[in-house]
């Protein structure tokens, strides 16, 4: 028996020691190291083309934004991240102290609503919370003005898909907290959940709008046209809530310097690349249609055929707090029943 | 260690609420309990039909039947929501009857189900072995004395193969408490889901920290259970088989033959067929499309990066698990045994647990370390030792210490012993547990993906690129591919040896 497998045994010894000891003797990075919470399918072809024009290497981490946030805290100061691209300001929020202040000219390229109050850290995309409804189903102006209504009894279009541990809704429920307060928080979260449906996803729920399981839906705006771009004939469209209505959030993903970073001069050149030429790639040609926050940067065609954001400015909230007591946020979802 | 260290310090046992700990604490017992009674109720079904039964077919079914073991269970969930969920193939195919709404796969009841499904294969396979080790002559010697069938099963066979059955039940019990896919995926709050929440919406992994010392406080209870219940059949299940006569099958009625191959038919289409068939008809739906050659090729170095860390922890757990093995069976002190529960306790831990720890660890420790494919080997060790220890006990329970005396008698050395007599007995147990540690590790993801190198791809980490921007259909060619390399161990290291003859 052993004797057979001996070979076998002895391959696998050495397969070990070539895996470990290819990896183990790894040198100073003189790439730049950047945590990317965006998802790869979206942002590779971005940040290959930062390489084509900078000639400024990129060494990728790639995760989920809270994931990546908390490894950058257990970290701390031995960090090899150079950069954090989150996709909400919650999740870099979080480790703002572990962040550098980005120079002013850069900062000033965005509204000062969608970046840091210290300027640590800067909105480079935004994307506005929406109704998605099922057109075949719903007059679009029968629908409210508000979000604040979605929770009122008198409701009468059925089942509203709701991601209740979402970032997306979670950062909602916060901003919503901030603007009306816990009490009248509560109350809509206890409402909405008389007819709500749950979801993981917000593309599960826009799935479920287009086949008719749902009527209407909180999302982000941006999921009808990623829906649209495989099913082109979709009854979907986005109702907009009131310019300042809470239920018109605008979050957004928000890049950082790291304090400890080794390549300060490279990073600096990353972050303005993203709110100047990156904006192009985000207005044109990402799938995922987003908002690029630098509205004055050259080039953003099809921007224009998204409703324009100066007139969705969504509420008067500071994002970089939405992260703040998350705690109190979850156990308001929870008492409401949205979770389980 | 880092659990405590880090629950206390950051103040995570506040957060622990018991309004939000309480039900999914006993949603998670719930979950466990009932995957194992279910991978039970199947598992020991199908072992006993394919080894001692005349059914037809009976290597294939047995064959068949631990395949699902390759399919990831957040995979198997993916696909059989494809299937039967309420927008899946079915619901599809049903709606121009006028069936609109199907009942939805969902909660407790869904998960218990779906996990069920892709653990009975854990049950099955040590069952299997056990019955193989049973002695036919008491047997028959009850058969002589009057006893029916079902009676000699139950008083003579089921006596010998329980220690087999209670730690196949173990495994999937701790496999459900530690799983996260299927139950985000159908929606069911175990405690797992909650620690995975209190990264992902609280940034707070303090607090996820102390929900993982509850799951800990479980796992323990869990084992010390199983301990508990398989104390009285430690002699029985070490005596030693000297008769190894074939054991003559038992013959099915036309009725029962009947029955058990639905049965088995049943099992087979639910936890195999339909995820794979699913899988395949997602995939072909790329056909013409250029992207599947090219999703292919991408994935390929993936599979040999899996290969190759899960092969590397596979080695260090057999190497670390040997001793253990050895010590808890051949001697009566504690701290064997101790240790071989401990290690029970990370298999029930959800990787994302483990893997933050080890960022934890590292950074401070062995910076050297950090990011490289060590870390993430290091991590599979600490979630699936207890695998290779169960493999390697009962690979070495099979060993006579009168051989070992023997040896020693005859001259050979303490070492010539180990070597020459013990271990080549013990292979089969040995590389059983080797081949599981491979196999579960070859579908990490939460560990991988926070341990891993940057750019280090494995294929569960491009299922997990693709499902999170597109449809669950762009998956299926990482996970084909996953399921194909995953079939490798099983082949080499459980069905092999279980279609060869016996000696």
């Amino acid at each position: 028996m052993t004797r057979r497998h001996l070979p076998l045994l002895i391959a696998l010894f050495s397969l070990t020691a070539l895996i470990v000891g290819a990896c183990g003797g790894s040198t100073e990075n003189s790439k730049l190291v950047v945590y990317s919470g965006r998802e790869q399918e979206l942002v590779e072809p971005l940040y290959a083309q930062f390489t084509k024009d900078t000639g400024i290497e990129l060494d990728v981490r790639w995760g989920e934004s809270p994931e990546l946030a908390a490894t950058l805290r257990e970290e701390g100061d031995a960090s090899p991240a150079d950069v954090f691209y989150a996709q909400d300001a919650g999740s870099i929020g979080i480790i703002d102290p572990q962040l550098t202040a980005l120079p002013q000219a850069d900062l000033e390229l965005v509204p000062a609503r969608y970046r840091d109050t210290a300027g640590r850290w800067v909105g480079v995309t935004g994307r506005v919370r929406v109704l998605a409804y099922n057109t075949d189903r719903v007059q679009g102006d029968a629908l409210p003005a508000s979000v604040l209504d979605l929770a009122s009894p008198d409701w009468k279009l059925g089942d509203v898909g709701v991601a209740p541990t979402n970032a997306s809704f979670v950062g909602f429920v916060s901003a919503l907290r901030e603007t009306i307060g816990d009490e009248q928080t509560q109350a809509f979260l206890d409402g909405l959940a008389q007819h709500a449906k749950t979801f993981q996803k917000n593309g599960q729920i826009v799935d479920a709008i287009a086949t008719g399981e749902i009527d209407t839906g909180l999302v982000n705006h941006y999921y009808l046209y990623e829906k649209l771009g495989s099913d082109p004939n979709a009854p979907l469209g986005n109702h907009y809530f009131d310019p300042t209505d809470p239920g018109s959030l605008v979050n957004v993903s928000a890049v950082g310097i790291l304090a400890t970073t080794k390549h300060k001069q490279d990073a600096e050149t990353f972050v303005n690349w993203l709110l100047t030429k990156g904006q192009v790639f985000f207005a044109n040609d990402a799938e995922e249609r987003e908002y690029p926050l630098n509205s004055a940067q050259p080039g953003l065609e099809r921007s224009a055929e998204l409703p324009p954001l100066a007139e969705h400015p969504g509420p008067d909230v500071d994002l970089a707090k939405l992260a703040d007591d998350l705690e109190t946020t979850i156990a308001m979802i929870r008492k409401a029943g949205l979770v389980n | 260690m880092y659990l405590v260290a880090r629950a206390t310090a950051g103040g995570g046992l506040q957060s622990l609420e018991a309004s939000t700990i309480g039900p999914a604490t006993i949603r998670t017992f719930v979950l466990a309990i009932l995957v194992a009674v279910g991978a039970v109720g199947i598992g020991v079904p199908l072992a006993v039909l394919t080894i001692r039964t005349d059914l037809p077919l009976r290597r294939v079914a047995l064959v068949l039947g631990a395949l699902p073991l390759v399919i990831p269970s957040y995979v198997g969930a993916l696909a059989l929501l494809g299937a039967l969920g309420p927008r899946g193939l079915l619901a599809q195919a049903l709606e121009p009857l006028g069936v609109f709404r199907l009942p939805t796969i969902d909660g407790l009841l869904g998960s218990t189900i779906v996990l069920v499904l892709f653990t009975y294969p854990y049950v099955l396979l040590l069952t299997a072995a056990a019955l193989r080790r049973v002695d036919p002559a008491l047997e028959q010697a009850a058969r002589g004395m009057g006893r029916g069938s079902l009676d000699t099963f139950v008083r003579v066979t089921l006596p010998q193969i329980r220690s087999a059955v209670i730690a196949g039940a173990l495994l999937a019990a701790l496999y459900a408490m530690s799983d996260f896919g299927v139950v985000s995926l159908l929606r069911c709050t175990t405690l797992t889901r909650e620690a995975f929440l209190r990264y992902d919406a609280l940034y707070d992994p303090a607090g996820a920290a102390a929900v993982g010392l509850v799951l800990a406080a479980l796992a323990l209870l869990m084992v010390g259970a199983e301990q508990w219940t398989i104390r009285g059949s430690t002699i029985a299940a070490r005596r030693r088989v000297r008769a190894r006569e074939a054991t003559t099958p038992l013959e099915l009625g036309r009725t029962a033959r009947l029955g058990a191959s639905a049965f088995v038919i049943t099992i087979i289409s639910l936890a195999l067929i339909l995820p794979l068939a699913i899988l395949i008809w997602w995939a072909l739906t790329l056909i013409g499309d250029a992207s599947l050659l090219t999703q292919l090729v991408d994935a390929l170095p993936a599979a040999a990066n899996a290969i190759g860390v899960s092969t590397a922890a596979a080695i260090v757990c057999l190497v670390l698990a040997l001793p253990v093995a050895a010590l808890v069976t051949r001697s009566s002190g504690r701290l064997p045994r101790w240790i071989e529960s401990v290690s029970y306790v990370g298999y029930a831990l959800p990787g994302i647990v483990v893997g933050l720890g080890l960022v934890f660890f590292a950074i401070r420790t062995a910076p050297f370390l950090y990011q490289t494919v060590a870390l993430v080997v290091l991590a599979y060790v600490v979630r699936l030792l207890p695998q290779a220890i169960s493999g390697a006990r009962s690979g070495w329970e099979r060993v006579d210490p009168r051989f070992e005396q023997a040896a020693r008698g005859m001259g050979r050395s303490a070492s010539g012993t180990l070597f020459r007599v013990t271990l080549p007995l013990a292979a089969p147990g040995v590389l059983t547990g080797a081949a599981l540690v491979v196999l579960t590790a070859i579908k990490e993801l939460p560990a991988t993906l926070l341990l891993r190198p940057n750019g280090f791809e494995t294929p569960a980490t491009i299922i997990w690129q693709k499902t999170n921007v597109a449809e669950y259909s762009s998956a299926a060619i990482p996970a084909l591919l996953l399921i194909a390399i995953s079939a490798i161990p099983v082949y080499f290291l459980l069905i092999r040896p279980e279609a060869r003859p016996r000696p």
